[in-house]
């Protein structure tokens, strides 16, 4: 095989191999950009950017993130609300989806009919807004769980086509010892479906980690604030200062983490908003590599979907 | 052939395993009653003459408007950019997107050096990882005027001063149609090269006995074997024409760009959440919903037609 290439073949290897470096550089240069920009002094960056390595080294800029009273609150938000939502929805959504998978499923139809209507009819921001504020959900933390307990129908679908591997004998012998629907749930259908489990899990967790829409939306308090939002809300002021736009509604929580750089120093509204920026992204990063290997044999169908 | 005939002796139709699994099933039923369905009451406001003020009973209470809201939808002046925009965005980054992303799977396909594929895959997944705030905001920061971007095009003489990515509506599409592209190429790419995989590999090696250059192989084995994922994928992207993914959008509209960066879903925020204009907000999503999913039957109709692959 080594001998027999032709000068075309190699021609065609060294250039995919070039455009494949080129693109892994595309994506990984922005993160490595604003992690040296973040550890860089703020006065020295403001001089000329930094394309390669930290000029003036400091932590000042992570720290000044991470000792921020409104940061802490808001990563305590976003953390807790990503634990309970995907741990819940993930037992709801497995729970419905075996039950759904049962042939002895009595009234089967209702369920079809009302998971499919879910996931093509939907009220639109303005009726699930109302609702939010007739349910006493509106600007409290319980927006950020209750209606996210159920993983959705498409998740249901995943799981459904993963429980059909399941050995039917399996179910059977379970069924004639007596076992009941929710220990045959726990103790044959869990643990044969761990991929799909896991794969699903980290979908969850990476929607809710990197939600801001319901803070937009359902929120109005400085203290309801996740973290992806104060971050978003530290973009747009630096930018509405750099192109001297109006900012529509100035935010409390981001103006007291501002105010202590006054855009001199070591720590400036810029090196903050990098520093929270690779903060904020630093669990996805470190968690996604050790999940990789559940997304292509767990979830096939899931990807279509986003 | 079954000796036992009666119902009741069936093994899972007796009560108490039919009352377990409604235990299993109710909790996701109601949360899918309260939050899905609930709200779709709440559309009866698009048609009445509904103040906010009115609270929840206003929604039954309030009088009908014989469409009112809808006719001064398409007298806005600002309806039919906001439609441009967001058809625009859509279907050049479809157009875009997906040659751009089958080129990046076949090429992959074609590295036989497992260990650099899986970190290609590696790598590119990471963006699709990170929200749009970050991602939007990175690109926001190397698309400044003072940014990496404009610092290359300088130092090479492209250009004399620095281009206004964000601030100039004339690059907005682009901004979204390329930063919507590079987020999720190494992710979309997945299902082709699991439609690749799932191609019959004496194909290959028939073909290459018949003499087919690598090239011929790409284009007449594994084109027509990703045919049936591209066909969802397309109906996916015609259905979805009128969604703009409001998340990315958001992040990279600002008051200097809005003239290309207004569509349906941020003009909805803006005018129903921010304005308290909820009626008429609802009454432009509920149009919106509606020509969604008939875009979608109707393109899956046609796929069927044509290539006998649907999604249903």
């Amino acid at each position: 095989m080594v001998g027999g290439k032709s000068l075309g073949e190699r021609v065609f290897n060294l250039s995919t191999f070039s455009i494949m470096i080129i693109l892994m550089i595309v994506t990984l240069y922005p993160f490595w950009f604003s992690l040296i920009g973040s550890l860089n002094s703020g006065a020295d960056l403001a001089r000329g950017p930094i394309f390669l390595w930290p000029r003036e080294f400091t932590w000042g800029s992570w720290n000044a993130v991470l000792s921020d009273a409104g940061m802490l609150k808001a990563l305590w938000i976003t953390a807790s609300r990503t634990l309970i939502v995907t741990s819940v929805s993930i037992l709801y959504t497995a729970m419905f989806a075996y039950a759904f998978s049962r042939s002895y499923l009595k009234g089967k139809k209702f369920y079809i009919v009302i998971g499919f209507a879910s996931m093509y009819f939907s009220g639109g921001i303005i009726p699930s807004f109302m609702l939010m504020n007739w349910l006493g959900l509106y600007d409290h933390y319980l927006v950020y769980i209750l209606p996210s307990l159920f993983g959705g129908f498409w998740n249901v679908i995943i799981f459904n086509a993963n429980y059909k591997a399941i050995p039917d004998a399996l179910f059977e012998s379970a069924k004639m010892d007596g076992a009941s629907e929710f220990r045959i749930f726990l103790q044959i259908v869990v643990p044969l479906s761990k991929p799909v489990l896991a794969a699903l899990a980290v979908f969850t967790a990476v929607n809710i980690w990197n939600d801001y829409g319901t803070t937009l939306y359902f929120t109005q308090s400085n203290h309801l604030q996740t973290l992806q939002y104060m971050i978003l809300r530290l973009i747009q002021s630096n930018r509405a200062v750099e192109n001297m736009m109006s900012l529509q509604g100035s935010n409390l929580a981001v103006a007291s983490l501002l105010n202590n750089t006054k855009g001199q120093g070591a720590v400036t509204a810029q090196t903050i908003e990098l520093a929270a920026m690779v903060i904020a992204s630093l669990p996805m990063i470190i968690m996604y590599p050790f999940a990789q290997r559940f997304f292509v044999k767990g979830v096939l169908v899931g990807s279509v979907k986003g | 052939m079954a000796p036992r005939k009666q119902k009741g002796f069936r093994l899972g139709y007796d009560f108490r395993t039919q009352f377990e699994l409604k235990v299993m099933l109710w909790p996701a039923v109601l949360l899918i009653f309260l939050f899905d369905f609930t709200p779709l009451f709440g559309l009866l406001i698009a048609f009445k003459n509904y103040e906010p003020i009115m609270g929840v009973q206003g929604i039954f209470t309030s009088g009908w408007n014989d469409f009112q809201h809808f006719i001064r939808v398409f007298q806005n002046f600002q309806f039919w950019p906001m439609v441009r925009n967001t058809l625009g965005i859509n279907l050049l980054g479809a157009l875009v997107a997906i040659p751009i992303t089958i080129v990046f799977a076949l090429l992959l396909n074609e590295i036989k050096h497992p260990k650099f594929k899986s970190l290609v895959q590696t790598v590119t997944y990471l963006p699709h990882f990170l929200s749009w705030v970050i991602f939007g905001g990175l690109f926001i920061t190397l698309l400044n005027s003072t940014g990496i971007v404009n610092f290359l095009l300088l130092e090479f003489h492209l250009i004399d001063k620095p281009i206004q990515f964000l601030a100039d509506p004339k690059y907005f599409w682009g901004v979204a149609i390329g930063t919507g592209l590079l987020k999720d190429i190494g992710w979309g790419a997945i299902l082709y090269l699991a439609a690749m995989a799932g191609v019959d590999q004496s194909l290959y090696e028939a073909a290459a006995i018949d003499g087919a250059g690598r090239f011929k192989r790409m284009i007449n084995i594994t084109i027509p074997g990703i045919m049936p994922t591209l066909m969802v994928l397309i109906i996916f992207a015609v259905s979805g024409m009128l969604n703009n993914n409001f998340t990315q959008i958001y992040v990279l509209q600002n008051s200097l760009n809005l003239p290309t960066s207004q569509v349906i879903d941020t003009f909805v925020y803006q005018t129903g959440l921010l304005q308290f204009q909820f009626a008429s907000a609802t009454a432009i999503g509920l149009l919106k919903t509606v020509f969604a999913l008939m875009l979608l039957i109707g393109a899956n109709a046609l796929s069927k037609k044509i290539t006998k692959t649907g999604l249903f």
